[in-house]
């Protein structure tokens, strides 16, 4: 009994891990055993052997990358957040910019890399700024929710008692807002990643999505594909950092799991 | 205890003065008339209780006194001064106790003492008296040893002292409670009325208790008033006339049983004349 219930705790902790795994060697015997030619779909060892062959140069454009995505994210975070704070904080302005960051949310960031390049050059800024585009838009919309649903008893005790509104939002918006930026942040780092990468395969001759258009079109499916692999694996590992801030910062907001 | 009785100057006896007012939420013409023509007069120091059908404006009502939200006509007076904006002499606690859940409990009873003038900046210079007074109060409430807990902590009754405690910790004049009981059990209320009742015979603030239990508003109150159904306008206005401090007891006393079956026939008939 009790050894069935362990059994089934290891099952639960280990499952990511079985999944992943499984997935791969699923790829690998169906690759085998379909015999499919490596330039439709090499098997998952033979784009590990790429990844250690290219090595050098999958990590420089790999770190260029992350820089890349940093950069924007900083920039997201920044006026993700002033833009989510002026908006959450008022009534007035919310009604007034709704429909443009609606409106701008629904264009394909990808449709604006060719004005970026216009503007900027190929390389590094229009990959920047479209991590940048992609991503403030979640956080601005999570700092502003934050904001706007503080109870209303709150803001009555507050106000009667002499509160001005910047009393109201450093006291009590903003640090009740924190739990929604955090979650943003999850979100927010993924897109700014793919935004990245996107625009460094549209528009530029560095980065990992650069890396991987160039493979692609000289016809190495392998590399293409362990670019595809570091990219996911750069994903993930974004994902967990921001996903570890989340619980380190704000342990209250979940205190029906923790408490 | 001691609870004598207040010598009431004429002007205490205003210390909350509303005559002819009336509250329209919404723009003209649209919106609706919450209240109507509402007076009611509440003495310094004066324990006032209000009752009336949901829905009926007392919420609203304790709004139009702490000027939270304007008046559409009529007057309204807080110690001789007209309230035009929100006053920053009140106490608040409502059903939901609406405590921070990022702070203590020390630190959530402390959140007045950071934003009401003067003492915002005294506390920036020295904290300690401070929170020694908000560790006293909460001893008082019977919180003692749980200020360093967060308030999710808490159970609900508990919650509802911090809640009372970050109400008074300014020393306010007056205390406005919307059913801050209202979603206790019945032990745990009624230990809580006993709690109030020490609080205000100690420090003598004037307060307006909103609720929908007859008994709390007999058992706290000199003076519940019965407010009509929408419009709201006072309908009734009686003294309970029973001698403090009130215990348990005093509950099961035909005087007390009276006063609640009288408020309870006003409010019936308040209920059908709509
Ligand atoms: N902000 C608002 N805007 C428009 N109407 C409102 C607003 N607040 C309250 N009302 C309306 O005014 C009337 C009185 O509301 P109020 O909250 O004062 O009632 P109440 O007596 O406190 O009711 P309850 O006992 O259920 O708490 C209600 O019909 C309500 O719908
Ligand atoms: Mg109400």
């Amino acid at each position: 009994m009790s050894r069935k219930r362990t059994l089934r705790r290891a099952l639960y902790t280990l499952s990511p891990w079985l999944a992943t795994i499984g997935f791969f060697v699923i790829w690998e015997v169906g690759c085998r055993v379909l015999n499919v030619p490596p330039f439709i779909l090499p098997t998952p060892s033979a784009a590990v052997a790429a990844l250690i062959q290219y090595s050098d140069g999958i990590w420089l454009n790999a770190s260029h990358t992350m820089i890349t995505t940093l950069a924007g994210f900083a920039l997201a975070v920044a006026f993700g957040i002033a833009l989510g704070v002026v908006v959450g904080a008022s009534p007035l302005l919310y009604r007034a910019l709704n429909p443009l960051l609606i409106g701008f949310n629904s264009i394909p960031k990808v449709a604006m890399v060719p004005i970026l390049v216009l503007w900027f050059g190929i390389g590094t800024v229009p990959a920047i700024l479209t991590a940048f585009l992609v991503a403030f838009f979640p956080i601005t919309v999570n700092v502003a929710t934050g904001i706007a649903t503080m109870e209303p008893e709150l803001r009555d005790v507050l106000r009667s008692l002499g509160a001005s509104k910047a009393d109201i939002l450093l006291r009590v918006g903003l640090p009740r807002s924190m739990p929604y930026f955090f979650a943003s942040l999850k979100i927010a780092i993924t897109l700014a990643f793919v935004g990245a990468v996107i625009s460094e395969t549209v528009a530029s001759n560095v980065g990992i999505g650069y890396l991987m258009m160039s493979a692609s079109a000289t016809f190495r499916v392998p590399l293409v594909f362990a670019a595809l692999l570091v990219i996911a694996a750069m994903g993930i590992v974004m994902y967990a950092v921001a996903a570890y801030f989340e619980r380190h910062f704000t342990g209250w907001a979940t205190r029906s799991e923790t408490g | 205890m001691h609870v004598t009785a207040r010598t009431e100057k004429p002007a205490d006896a205003r210390f909350v003065h509303v005559h002819g007012a009336s509250l329209h939420y919404g723009e003209d013409g649209e919106g609706f008339l919450a209240l109507k023509d509402m007076s009611l007069d509440i003495g310094r120091g004066e324990f006032a209780a209000v009752v009336g059908p949901s829905g009926c404006g007392k919420s609203t009502l304790m709004k139009l006194i702490s000027g939270l939200t304007p008046r559409s006509a009529g007057e309204v007076e807080v110690n001789g001064a007209d309230v035009t904006r929100p006053l920053k002499i009140v106490g608040m606690a409502f059903q939901n106790p609406a405590l921070l859940p990022w702070r203590t409990v020390l630190e959530n009873v402390l959140l007045p003492i950071q934003v009401v003038r003067p003492h915002r900046s005294d506390y920036r210079v020295n904290k300690a008296p401070f929170i020694e007074r908000a560790r006293a109060l909460l001893a008082k409430v019977g919180l003692a040893g749980v200020e360093e807990r967060y308030s999710w902590q808490l159970s609900g009754g508990m919650q509802q002292r911090v809640s009372l405690c970050r109400a008074l910790i300014h020393e306010p004049e007056i205390l406005l409670l919307d059913e801050p009981f209202g979603a206790l059990d019945a032990f745990t209320r009624e230990e809580l009325w006993g709690v109030l009742q020490d609080l205000w015979c100690e420090r003598g603030f004037t307060v307006l208790l909103v609720t929908h239990d007859l008994p709390e508003a007999v058992f706290l109150a000199d003076r519940v008033h019965v407010i009509s159904n929408r419009p709201g306008r006072v309908i009734y206005t009686t003294d309970i006339d029973l001698p403090r401090p009130r215990t348990q007891e005093v509950c099961f006393t035909p005087r007390f049983v009276e006063y609640v079956h009288e408020l309870r026939s006003h409010i019936s008939q308040a209920r059908q004349a709509i």
